[in-house]
């Protein structure tokens, strides 16, 4: 298999793809239950006063990852993503089952039916002129 | 009861988040537009997709690939402690389309950033955002070494309403940048009003 000369670092390039399947952390669910999607931006806050995740058996490092960093912050699904090198995916499946064991809960951003009104997208035009 | 709080401590600020895409052709200067505003080096998140009709655990040829990353660049501008705005990439990659039905759900408007010089590459997703009714400017991004155009022959060329502003700007340049996000939801507040206005007339 080395025949390309790279010996075998070849085994561990992008190409191989991830050395553990993403989904493995999920295990091999895509969907959570009871759970619409949840958007890009929708916020993941800690509930104060929930149990210590490191406690809880049932959970994964990666669940207490996620507690961990919106103790710190509220954090948005892509932020959770970007910061744990997570797949969206993953971190919607996992964000699921801490909100089942309500160890956070979700605010989801403003329904995608209605456009958020006229006081917000003034606020967020005078927000950016001053940036 | 998912709002239950503790007595003690000061709750978190529970922002309310808004987005906005950046679309365009590739090396267009989306992630560079993201760059200029965001207050965090744009963040990028992945997801994997498992090529359908392969099967998933075949393993005869590991250097095979299986899945494909679709990559979204996005940074975050904090506007207030209680109002966030997110600039969302979208994927170059036209075969990665479906996810931007994803992004663009709840998306406040869009800017699409041309190249005069690739204009072309940009009629894709002006199709997409004026068949979806987001509303959406047009940034031509000035490259220094691209021949400058008056907005109005950029207008035509990529048949727009009326109604579409085009912004020319330098996706490097911060206020420049900001004017394009004014302008953006400046446009949705007074594409919203039509629309209300339609439902109500």
């Amino acid at each position: 298999m080395s025949t390309d000369g790279q010996g075998s670092s070849h085994w561990f390039d992008d190409e191989a793809g991830p050395v553990v399947r993403p989904y493995a952390m999920t295990r091999g669910r895509t969907t959570s239950a009871g759970q619409h999607r949840l958007d890009l931006i929708a916020v993941v806050v800690a509930e104060p006063h929930a149990d210590d995740p490191d406690a809880d058996l049932a959970l994964s490092p990666e669940h207490v990852d996620i507690v961990d960093l919106c103790r710190d912050a509220p954090q948005s699904v892509a932020e959770l993503a970007a910061g744990l090198d997570l797949p969206i995916g993953v971190v919607r499946v996992l964000v699921g089952d801490l909100v089942n064991g309500e160890f956070v809960h979700v605010n989801r951003p403003v329904p995608p039916a209605e456009l958020p009104d006229e006081g917000i997208l003034r606020d967020v035009i005078n927000g950016l002129r001053a940036l | 009861m998912i709002f239950g709080r503790s007595e003690r401590g000061k709750p978190p600020v529970e922002p309310v988040t808004l987005k906005i895409l950046v679309a365009g052709g590739f090396g267009v200067g989306k992630t560079t537009l993201v760059g200029a505003v965001s207050e965090i080096r744009p963040l990028r998140t992945e997801e994997f997709l498992t090529e359908a009709g392969r099967p998933v655990d075949d393993t005869t040829g590991v250097e095979r690939k299986h899945t494909t990353t679709v990559a979204m660049d996005f940074g975050r501008i904090t506007l207030r402690e209680d109002l966030v705005l997110y600039l969302f990439g979208t994927p170059g990659q036209e075969r990665f389309w479906f996810m931007w039905d994803e992004l663009s759900e709840g998306a406040l408007g869009a800017i699409v950033l041309a190249d005069t010089r690739r204009l072309g590459d940009c009629f894709a997703a002006v199709d997409y955002f004026e068949r979806r009714s987001i509303p959406f400017l047009i940034g031509v991004n000035c490259f220094e070494d691209a021949a400058r155009y008056p907005v109005e022959e950029v207008r035509r060329a990529l048949d727009l309403d009326v109604a579409v502003p085009v912004l020319l700007c330098d996706a490097r340049d911060r206020s420049s940048v900001k004017d394009v996000l004014v302008g953006v939801v400046q446009h949705a507040m007074d594409h919203d009003a039509d629309r209300r206005q339609t439902v109500t007339t």
